[in-house]
């Protein structure tokens, strides 16, 4: 290992090892070529990591692929250079390009899952780069992969790359797809949104795996992310893209402190929205010992679990996934009838399956989905989306139905405008009120939102919950607000669900449930939420190290 | 360039259907736009047989088997018959018998495909096997066992190849089928408390109706080939209505003599079955989100 470090020479700290000059890049849609990233300049030294935020759609990954020479298939590079270690990556040829991939540049993608091919075993996986660059034999190599593993801190190094990716977490995944870009020591990393897909009680073990394996080896490394707060633990500088132009650039601390621009101020503002809880006496739905399953009742999804919902209220569903949030959902909408145990609505039992259900009472409760691109039939336009359940429930039609859709989308800050548009004329947005316009057509009791934010940007998401407060105060909806995330759950909720393995840990009014003291599950989720200080992830691990109330995050900060 | 793309929030005039269409012709290949003429050209003589054909379907005009001359362009058939005359009709017979079996094996494929990925269980068992056993044996001998048992007429022939074909159309829509209903707005459809024809035909037809328009087009030329051999097997549309299998084999023996004529019916088919192709290939690179790599 050591010779092959000193092979290429000592990585001296500091030197400047990406140049990226005026980079215009095209991406080819609706029969044109629409330009992604305009004219930016990007400068990496040699250990440094640096981070890239920006929206969906700011060119952030577009800009981190051209780092490596590449650009995706339906995208050019038009104009300007990319020096990687002294050589223009866009003048060199192809097979240049391909011998610095995964030697010296290497990737680590969104989705691991979707990242590693399922029918290898992870090791052979891990090894496949190092061993096809001529870098070292198998066995060599399959010996640094398991001391890698160690290295990451996942569990069992010395078999684990004997399962298949099916066979392990989400998180372990991404941890060995970053053991698989550290297999021949690169230079350079780029990591795009490498936590996103993850719990955030997992996603601090894999920032604090990552953050240690790049200062080891004194790599550099493109942290692509949304997350302000990841990248405030991971980047040593930050740039703010927008429209695929450079909007600020500054080192972490100073960014955080004093960003300039007025965009970077928005971004920053968004985590502060919080709402003043309201508790409610009068309630409308009350879930008593709810027992539900898929298939035959083998493995329980919920488990004893009773929750009483407020009238005119919010009332926010935390937990990872697999802790069953969604599964209540579907039990209270009645697409998965409970095992055991009454549902009540409005004070009358509710009849536990879908078909049972009369009219009147779908029409009460609605809901509203995480993804608002699977949520819209793609070849329905606004005003049939809208309009249906109008028509459906109301028996609204022709003219009074359109003065209806009209009135609906100013309720929800669009316009008329809009009504022969088809979803993908839409921002991401939009897409999500209409959903909600949708949901308020029916005029319900009762809204289920199902991580209506998580898709979403975050000012858009601050939109969309700002959006979602007022229509309760003026037409007094209760809200079920299912959500992995604590910023939202401040901004939106009045009381709190806790749910862990399909039971609830700890519910009851959010300024209670959010203040010490906390159940063990409910401190270890508050507290791995990532916060806008960058010594936060550091803090948090020696703090977890000496209360020792995780072992892994013990181990964390033995190793490191 | 970005300023002419459509941002969101900038509010754009609708697209109209017929706008749509122009602006995707324009963009269609050299082949694409051989096999719409084609099909176009074969439809007109398909509609207008009786004012274009210079003769009768079945009239005898002289000899059999005279060669071409000015009063009978493409000569005469066995019995005397104009061949250009026949040849037009024969467009009529065979390309109408086809689309109408196809429609009906695609309403029939289509409806069953749908239902099956919406309810599972126990009757997508029941169809999938039933639609296994009909694939386990060829078809042409199927369909000939079929019309020896129940008489060959237009109708029986229809019927049994729209059936029979329905499979196909059963499965591919099936399969397109389970990729919408997992959708969340198929879910809400059902949370709002929709019927299953609602969610039949207006949430998820009209998402896998492009995989199902060129799958017709493919299907349209196996059903035409199919009618067109049985036909020269005899057991297909029978005398005296004109049709382009039949045509080949009352004048097969001509072939012996080095004359073209019954190359022309063949030649009718393949070139229909060309066009229809060429139309399908374009039409599914369009719809299937291929790109050329640019």
């Amino acid at each position: 290992m050591k010779s092959r470090t000193d092979a290429k020479g000592p990585r001296e700290k500091g030197k400047v090892l990406v140049e990226i000059k005026g980079l215009h890049i095209e991406g080819y849609s609706d029969d044109r070529w629409h330009e992604i990233v305009k004219g930016v300049d990007l400068n990496l030294n040699r250990g440094e990591v640096l981070g890239v935020i920006g929206e969906s759609g700011a060119g952030k990954s577009t800009l981190g692929l051209a780092a490596m020479g590449f650009a995706r298939p339906g995208c050019r590079i038009t104009k300007g250079s990319i020096f990687f270690d002294g050589r223009d990556l866009i003048k060199v040829s192809d097979a240049e390009r391909r011998r610095l991939w995964g030697s010296r540049i290497a990737y680590v993608a969104q989705s691991a899952a979707a990242a590693f091919n399922p029918a290898h075993r992870i090791i052979d996986q891990t090894v496949e780069t190092a061993i096809g660059h001529g870098i070292s034999s198998r066995e060599t190599a399959e010996k640094d992969a398991r001391s890698l593993y160690g290295r990451l801190r996942l569990p069992d190094p010395d078999r684990i790359g004997e399962r298949f990716p099916h066979q392990v977490s989400g998180g372990q995944l991404q941890r060995a797809m970053t053991a698989m870009a550290m297999s021949c020591r690169p230079d350079l990393i780029i990591f795009d949104e490498p936590t996103t897909a993850l719990d955030v009680t997992t996603q601090v073990e894999v920032l604090a795996a990552i953050r240690d394996i790049v200062e080891q080896f004194n790599t550099a490394a493109i942290y692509i992310t949304h997350d302000l707060a990841v990248v405030a633990q991971m980047a040593h500088r930050i740039m703010v893209l927008r429209y695929g132009k450079l909007v600020e650039e500054a080192p972490t601390r100073s960014m955080l402190k004093t960003p300039k621009e007025d965009y970077t101020k928005s971004l920053w503002a968004v985590r502060k929205l919080a709402k003043p809880e309201v508790r409610g006496s009068d309630s409308i739905l009350r879930i008593q010992n709810v027992d539900a399953a898929y298939g035959k009742g083998l493995v329980k999804v919920l488990d004893n679990v009773t929750i009483n919902v407020p009238r005119g209220r919010t009332v926010a569903v935390v937990g990872e996934s697999g802790s069953g949030k969604s599964t209540l959902a579907r039990a209270i909408t009645g697409l998965l009838p409970p095992l055991k145990g009454q549902i009540h609505f409005n004070g009358k039992l509710l009849p536990p399956a879908l078909a049972t259900r009369d009219k009147e009472l779908l029409r009460r409760i609605q809901m509203i989905y995480q993804s608002p691109d699977t949520a819209l039939n793609p070849r329905q336009c606004v005003r049939d989306v809208i309009g249906r359940p109008l028509e459906f429930y109301h028996g609204f039609t022709g003219r009074k139905r359109d003065a209806k859709v009209g009135e609906l989308l100013r309720l929800i800050e669009m316009d008329e405008r809009y009504v022969d548009r088809l979803p993908n004329e839409l921002s991401g947005g939009q897409k999500q009120r209409i959903c909600i316009a949708r949901a308020l057509a029916a005029e319900p009791d009762l809204i289920i939102c199902d991580e209506v934010t998580s898709a979403l940007d975050q000012i858009v998401q601050e939109e969309i919950l700002k959006l979602l407060l007022r229509l309760q105060k003026e037409l007094g909806v209760t809200y079920v607000f299912i959500t992995h995330d604590i910023a939202t759950v401040r901004a939106i909720a009045d009381e709190i669900v806790v749910m862990h393995q399909g039971r609830v840990v700890q519910q009851g009014a959010k300024s209670e449930v959010l203040s010490p003291p906390h159940p063990a599950y409910t401190e270890l989720l508050l507290s791995s939420v990532p916060e806008m200080d960058p010594d936060w992830l550091t803090n948090l691990l020696v703090k977890r190290a000496s209360t020792q109330g995780n072992s892994s995050a013990r181990k964390a900060v033995q190793t490191s | 360039m970005s300023e002419a793309s459509i941002k969101a929030g900038e509010v754009v005039a609708r697209r109209t259907m017929a706008r749509n269409a122009l602006r995707l012709l324009r963009t269609a290949p050299a082949t694409a736009w051989f096999g719409m003429i084609v099909i176009v050209s074969y439809g007109v003589l398909a509609l207008f047989a009786p004012l274009i054909a210079p003769y009768g379907e079945s009239q005898v005009m002289g000899d059999a088997y005279l060669p071409s001359s000015t009063a009978h362009w493409l000569g005469t058939d066995q019995l005397g018959r104009d061949m250009l005359t026949r040849l037009i009709y024969g467009a009529r017979n065979t390309i109408g018998i086809a689309l109408i079996t196809v429609l009906l094996s695609f309403s029939l494929g289509g409806t069953l495909g749908i239902l099956s990925a919406i309810f599972r269980g126990w009757l997508d068992q029941v169809l999938g096997r039933i639609v296994d056993v009909f694939m386990s044996i060829p078809q042409l001998i199927f369909a000939l066992m079929l019309l020896s048992i129940v008489g060959s007429s237009a109708t029986n022939i229809i019927l049994i190849i729209a059936l029979l074909d329905s499979t196909r159309f059963y499965r591919i829509s099936r399969s397109v089928a389970m990729n919408v209903v997992v959708m969340d707005y198929v879910e809400a459809a059902r949370l709002r408390g929709e019927n299953t024809s609602w969610i039949m035909f207006r949430e998820i037809l009209p998402n896998i109706l492009p995989t199902l328009v060129a799958e017709f087009g493919l299907r349209f030329c196996f059903v035409f080939l199919t009618i067109s051999a049985l036909s020269f097997l005899g057991l297909g549309i029978q005398p005296p209505t004109a049709d382009w299998g039949s045509m080949v084999r009352e004048n097969a023996t001509l072939i012996t003599y080095g004359k073209f004529t019954p190359l022309l019916p063949a030649g009718a088919i393949a070139l229909l079955t060309v066009a229809v192709n060429f139309v399908v290939d374009w039409f599914l690179h369009k719809t299937s989100g291929l790109r050329d790599e640019k």
